[in-house]
């Protein structure tokens, strides 16, 4: 097997989450920076539509930094289409793939569901609640939560912060809610 | 090294930090002016940080489903192990007094405690859930070729700041 073969397979937690931790210190080393992602977020509102919010005036440019990061884990993603993609299908959970197949999102061909996730899915109901509903919660929760799962649940935690540790545990009630309660019913849509 | 302290000295007379810090976490602790073009490495640490996330498949919204359906174990081992090497870092650079390459002292800010945390994180709890994915994961889904997830990545961007239209109102 040659190493890119190697590569291309999925990586098991444990290789990646210790690499994922390793941006902590990383970070910190290569400039003073605390690891986070959604902030990234707030510094485009700041850029782009600051409309006098005071939320939203600061100098943005101090965290530029972040921006750089937040493009750099896009071009990373392309990277990884292009060069490291693995040829065979996501392996999913036998119960989770027949629940699935029974809302008829049978495609596991790639990271998102193609059958939920798509250009033609965008105006239908479930298409607006997912999408369009569903990045609405994740960029205003993570901002009045403070941090997301980087900053809070591996940054946080890695600084041993009791915010963090509260907020991580609320982001895991609220997940395991939707997903078991809410999404089945939205799917059935 | 006098650069350095001057520097330092800087921050005293800022006063725009206290803007930023607010809830948010992801600051920059450094006080040194750096052109622009230096903020390079954090695009390569970034695309470094992007190839892990969807190698591990923690981009993968059916392994999202599958970890708030306590159907894998992937996910907690991926988070579970981060925080570990996460925690004994932040260990080693603290007792160690390690410095960054610049030569700044590693600063460390502390979270402040408030109701932001419960509200804020069960939201995004609901967000995570039905997107699979956090903010980090939305970039690298737009790299792999997901198109339709740029506008996740604009409702999540107005989700800020409608947050921050609203934030005086909000209970804290």
């Amino acid at each position: 097997m040659s190493f890119i073969e190697w590569m291309r397979q999925p990586w098991p937690w444990y290789v990646a989450g210790p690499l994922i931790g390793l941006t902590v210190p990383a970070l910190l080393i290569l400039g003073n920076k605390s690891f986070g992602v959604s902030s990234s977020l707030r510094h485009v509102c700041a850029a782009c539509m600051p409309a006098n919010i005071p939320f939203f005036k600061y100098d943005w440019k101090k965290e530029v930094w972040n921006l750089f990061f937040a493009g750099g884990i896009l071009f990373g993603g392309m990277i990884t289409a292009f060069f490291l993609s693995s040829p065979d299908p996501v392996v999913v959970d036998p119960k989770l793939a027949t629940e699935l197949a029974g809302y008829g999102v049978t495609n596991t061909q790639g990271l998102v569901p193609k059958d939920l996730f798509n250009w033609e899915n965008l105006l239908s109901l479930k298409g607006i609640i997912l999408m369009i509903g569903g990045g609405f919660l994740v960029g205003f929760g993570t901002r009045y939560a403070g941090g997301c799962t980087s900053g809070h649940a591996i940054m946080g935690i890695s600084t041993l912060q009791l915010p963090s540790l509260i907020a991580t545990c609320c982001f895991m009630i609220g997940g395991f809610f939707f997903a078991n309660i809410i999404i089945p019913l939205i799917l059935k849509l | 090294m006098s650069t350095v302290t001057k520097a330092f000295k800087k921050t005293d007379l800022n006063t725009d930090f206290e803007v930023r810090t607010q809830h948010s976490m992801c600051v920059n602790q450094s006080a040194l002016d750096k052109p622009l073009l230096s903020n390079f490495k954090f695009a390569v640490a970034g695309a470094l940080f992007g190839i892990i996330l969807v190698k591990s498949e923690v981009i993968s919204w059916f392994r999202i489903q599958e970890m708030f359906r306590l159907q894998s174990f992937h996910m907690y081992g991926v988070i579970g192990s981060a925080i570990v090497v996460g925690i004994i870092s932040v260990f080693i650079i603290k007792k160690f007094k390690i410095r960054s390459i610049d030569g700044e002292p590693i600063y460390f800010e502390s979270k402040k405690l408030n109701k932001g945390q419960i509200y804020g994180g069960l939201l995004f709890g609901f967000g995570w859930a039905l997107t699979g994915a956090c903010p980090g994961p939305l970039f690298a889904q737009i790299g792999t070729g997901s198109t339709v997830i740029i506008v996740t990545l604009f409702s999540a961007i107005m989700g800020t700041w409608v947050y921050g239209y609203f934030r005086e109102n909000l209970p804290h």
